[in-house]
């Protein structure tokens, strides 16, 4: 991070209680470095991430979002990994549509062992988005034609058509 | 509205007013479909404003007092800067200001153009179209010099917004269009005095398949079908059977007009309450309904099923949603502005 101006992604991480989040503690307490760029919020399984909280972080501001849990098959909850890997395809699926670079939207399944793939697999996605550049999807809200000054001219303009002087 | 008698009634009536953004009309329509009843409405209000149907200006609301309409019936998004206007205008005449049908609440099928841009709309309205001849190339202009003075045009936006995004709303009634009877319990309870806490959708909360007759058990689905593909019985649900129906995430009130048919339902209702993104809602439910746990076979069947995911999973709700729009090539591509 020489570089003051370089632009440094903010990445949102959705990470199981019970694997992807100890990886993280891990790789945390083993001292093993991985990029700042990634704030953690700790589901209690990567079953329990509705879209909406993936939506939210990108129209709020977010560059990247990690959905991570545990293995396939290795689930604390039997099988709620797979409904995640599902809506994880449904949720790439309609985000592709909606414009976002494939880059920005990641799944990684990483065991509360894996301290060191966990830490990889975020510089990995650090390094990905920082050339796409900030997201600032509220950016794609404004509108840049002429709106306030249209805005105020209608009334004047109706004051000039409508009124009837005798 | 000459004699002092005439406007003593006027006092004891309500006043009531219906405006037409961007939307299809058939709005409009809906509200004639509560057939005699509407004389009931013309007893209770005066219709001060609804240029469909009759004869009343711009300028008589721009001269009313401020909060001096009863109530509004506000349907359609706004995509341009007069219906952006007439947002503002009518939300400060009136008292209560209800988003009224689909387009109002959540951006409906006008709200699908959020897929392109300004140019992209154009482009497809002016050049494009099969029966278009344009060889000037000529696009709408917000102000068009003449030597009697300049004309102006609306603005077009790049972004269709709900009215909510707009100016504040008091009450949702969902629906593309509301159903009669629901029209007719809001306007019922708009008279009565019975309204819920501001804010709220009119409306049961709970989904469509709550009123769905069809016979639900466990859902595994392997493959998403297009109507075409399927003959539905009249028994098994839709989903059931492979049909993208969107009941499961949809609010209820219609009585489950389209499942009924043999049609899926297709979302025009919206979320129930406490929902942040219809579109979201449904993916989450639609993915736990998979049958597999096969990376590969989960992506080919999303893909094969649902080729138009965003017109699938937010057909009415696009603007409505988390997201609102595609993302633009210029401005949300990473440009900070102001």
């Amino acid at each position: 991070m020489s570089d003051k101006n370089a632009f440094e992604p903010k990445i949102i991480g959705f990470m199981c209680n019970w694997c992807s989040y100890r990886a993280a503690d891990l790789a945390g307490t083993a001292r093993l470095k991985y990029p700042p760029n990634i704030r953690i919020i700790r589901v209690m399984c990567s079953g329990r991430i509705d879209p909406t909280f993936v939506l939210n972080a990108f129209a709020r501001g977010a560059d990247a979002v990690m959905v991570a849990g545990c293995h396939p098959g290795e689930c604390h909850y039997v099988d709620q990994n797979y409904k995640a890997m599902r809506r994880y395809a449904m949720l790439k699926h309609t985000l592709t549509q909606m414009g976002l670079e494939p880059e920005r939207f990641r799944l990684v399944w990483a065991s509360a062992a894996e301290g060191q793939q966990l830490a990889e697999a975020i510089t990995q996605l650090v390094e990905a988005v920082r050339p796409l550049g900030p997201l600032h999807w509220s950016g794609n809200w404004e509108e840049n034609g002429h709106r306030h000054e249209a805005l105020e001219s209608i009334l004047k303009e109706h004051e000039a058509a409508m009124e009837v002087t005798e | 509205m000459t004699t002092t008698a005439t406007q003593e009634t006027t006092k004891t009536k309500g006043k009531l007013a219906l405006y037409w953004a961007a939307s299809c009309g058939g709005c409009e329509i809906a509200v004639l479909a509560i057939n005699e009843k509407i004389l009931d409405v013309a007893a209770a209000f005066d219709i001060v404003f609804w240029p469909v149907a009759v004869d009343a200006k711009v300028r008589d609301v721009e001269k009313m007092p401020d909060k001096s309409i009863d109530v509004c019936l506000f349907n359609g998004g706004i995509r341009t800067s007069e219906q952006e206007y007439m947002a503002q205008l009518l939300r400060k005449k009136s008292k209560v200001l209800v988003a009224f049908g689909s387009c109002a609440h959540e951006g409906c099928i006008p709200g699908l153009a959020n897929l392109s841009s300004r140019e992209e709309v154009f482009e497809a309205a002016y050049a494009q179209g099969d029966s278009t001849e344009n060889p000037d190339g000529v696009r709408p202009q917000h102000e068009t010099p003449m030597p009697e003075g300049p004309l102006y045009l609306p603005v077009f936006y790049d972004t269709l917004k709900t009215l909510d995004q707009t100016v504040p709303v008091d009450y949702y009634l969902p629906g593309c269009p509301p159903e009669a009877e629901n029209i007719w319990a809001a306007i019922t309870a708009i008279l009565e005095g019975k309204l819920p806490p501001a804010g709220s959708v009119i409306g049961p909360n709970t989904t469509v398949c709550d009123e769905c007759p069809r016979k639900r058990t466990e859902k595994k689905i392997k493959k998403f079908l297009r109507t075409y593909q399927v003959k539905p019985d009249e028994k098994t649900c839709l989903l059931e059977l492979g049909l993208v129906c969107c009941g499961i995430a949809t609010r209820a009130g219609c009585g489950a007009l389209c499942p009924k048919v043999n049609s899926p339902c297709i979302g025009c209702h919206g979320p129930n309450d406490g929902v942040h993104d219809y579109g979201a809602r449904l993916m989450s439910a639609l993915a736990s309904v998979i049958d597999s746990q096969d990376p590969e076979e989960i992506d080919q069947i999303i893909r094969e099923g649902i080729p138009d995911p965003v017109g699938t999973f937010y057909r009415f709700s696009l603007a409505g949603s988390q997201l609102r729009r595609r993302k633009k090539q210029v401005a949300g591509n990473g440009v900070k502005r102001g």
